[in-house]
């Protein structure tokens, strides 16, 4: 693969302004004297790791598996339900119209809906990442379904191919960056979801954390759990690219 | 001179839109034989990829007759037909061969035998070598000569081909004609090739075939006599000149 000395320089740009990301920040904290309540140091950041009460191990391994349970929900049923939508039509006339409007409500409103009907926990947070991922989903590989060119179209009738052949050669296959560039909003999405539901109401994850030391005024804590939280949504979204990179061939690729 | 190969008795067809009827192509009467390469030329709109949609049975029509076959040379409508469009359209996750062989998987032929067949057809195409690429490693003129090994990997007795040369350069254009008379010269297959160019009809065609628009219909039909193998010097010939006028004639472009 050429390219090696360049992709290994924008790596290392990469890291470098992440690094002076990390050292302006510190340099502010230091020489503006700002209080450890509104900014905390990086020092001070790490450090929020250490204490116990904050169970981070436990508030981590929670809103993970908020996130990645919705989302792996999302992915599963919006592709079976674009799956379905692409086999039959009328399916799709009756229903897509209708998730359309259920879409246009604000998940965050549903947020104390779910809390009602579901309390609070593990379930009605990953059901929360879950709905505000579906639609994307089902939207996206629907229409990657649906983009066949009708020329190929022909090409399959002269040979009297048959409509299974058509979805397994050529429908599937040609879906599949559509697929993934659903996937990838969701992903990001996911996090949004499951945080949101913590807000609102639960008992445990990186999301209630964040609001129990807000009365404390812990903000290292509250720093280190946002980027706890960013890089879950990081390991989601890398995971999902690679998929892409092994299944997606590079000029199939969409955004 | 037997039974034709392609026989066309006053085909009509007929679109209705909004209430109209749009006569797409009216009194196709033709006769093609077997191995020859016809070129249906014509301005837009007077109905030539219709034509070629209904000699494909994609396509049913009005009112006339078709018949596709003779005795001594059979017609299976879902064996014997190969296609080349506009755009090469090859499914970009496939490598090149496996593109090629996508006709030859829908009909279930023997995999091993059409494998072996497909790389003979590459080189033939001109793309050895390049059969474990991808059609996006490959030029525009590259993945049309794929997409015409993709048309004969069935060995199919009538190839369609809808302006296959349209989207490319003149100059890639011009080495793509002198190929494909080579390849159909090698593989002996009956080509019916629409085109806009009229150059290219008389330098490709045994057997050119006019339509005009408005209202389509056909307006002649007459043998190249031009040898072959044919050479791009002989468009300059007074010949050549003379079949190409007659189109120009007919087109009403004088």
């Amino acid at each position: 693969m050429g390219g090696h000395p360049q992709a290994l320089q924008r790596y290392a740009l990469a890291v470098a302004s992440h690094l002076g990301l990390i050292a302006a920040w510190y340099l502010f904290v230091k020489l503006g004297e700002v209080p450890k309540f509104v900014m905390p140091s990086p020092y001070d950041t790490v450090h929020a790791l250490l204490v116990p009460n904050y169970r981070w191990p436990e508030n981590i391994a929670v809103t993970t598996i908020e996130i990645f349970g919705g989302y792996i929900l999302a992915v599963v049923f919006g592709i079976g339900a674009a799956l379905l939508f692409s086999w039959f039509r009328w399916l799709e006339m009756a229903v897509m119209p209708l998730l359309v409007s259920l879409n246009m409500i604000p998940k965050v409103a549903l947020g104390p809906l779910i809390i009602v009907w579901f309390k609070y926990g593990i379930g009605p947070n990953a059901m929360m990442a879950f709905a505000i991922c579906f639609f994307p989903i089902v939207l996206t590989t629907a229409r990657g379904l649906r983009e066949v060119e009708p020329d190929l179209l022909d090409l399959v009738r002269t040979l009297r191919g048959s409509r299974w052949q058509l979805f397994t050669k050529i429908q599937l296959p040609g879906a599949l960056p559509y697929v993934f560039s659903g996937m990838k909003v969701a992903a990001i999405l996911a996090v949004a979801g499951a945080i949101v539901g913590e807000f609102l109401g639960s008992d445990r994850g990186l999301g209630y954390l964040m609001l129990q030391v807000q009365v404390t005024l812990d903000t290292a804590a509250m720093f280190m759990a946002v980027i706890l939280i960013t890089l879950i949504g990081v390991v989601l979204y890398g995971i999902v690219l690679a998929l892409e990179r092994m299944l997606v061939v590079r000029d199939a690729r969409l955004a | 001179m037997g039974e034709p190969f392609i026989h066309l008795a006053a085909v009509q067809k007929a679109y209705r839109t909004r209430g109209t009827d749009f006569l797409a192509i009216s009194e196709a009467t033709f006769d093609v034989e077997a191995g020859e390469l016809v070129s249906l030329v014509g301005p837009s709109g007077c109905g030539k990829t219709t034509l070629l949609k209904i000699l494909a049975g994609l396509h049913p029509f009005d009112s006339g007759e078709l018949k596709i076959g003779s005795r001594t040379q059979p017609f299976d409508p879902s064996r014997d037909i190969g296609i080349v469009f506009q755009a090469p359209l090859l499914l970009k996750w496939r490598r090149v061969i496996d593109n090629v062989l996508l006709p030859a998987e829908i009909l279930g032929l023997p995999m091993a035998a059409s494998r072996a067949r497909a790389r003979d057809l590459l080189a033939l195409v001109g793309l050895e070598g390049k059969e474990d690429q991808y059609p996006y490693e490959l030029s525009g003129g590259m993945q049309q000569r794929a997409a015409i090994a993709r048309a004969l990997i069935h060995d199919p007795k009538l190839i369609l081909m809808d302006e296959p040369f349209g989207a490319l350069d003149a100059l890639t254009r011009e080495k793509m004609n002198l190929e494909l008379l080579r390849i159909w010269e090698e593989a002996k297959k009956t080509i019916v090739f629409v085109t806009h160019g009229i150059t290219e009809a008389v330098f490709l065609g045994t057997r050119v075939i006019v339509l005009t628009a408005g209202p389509a219909r056909m307006a002649d039909n007459f043998r190249v006599e031009l040898p072959h193998p044919r050479t791009l010097e002989m468009k300059t010939n007074e010949a050549f000149g003379e079949y190409t006028r007659r189109i120009y004639r007919l087109l009403g472009m004088e």
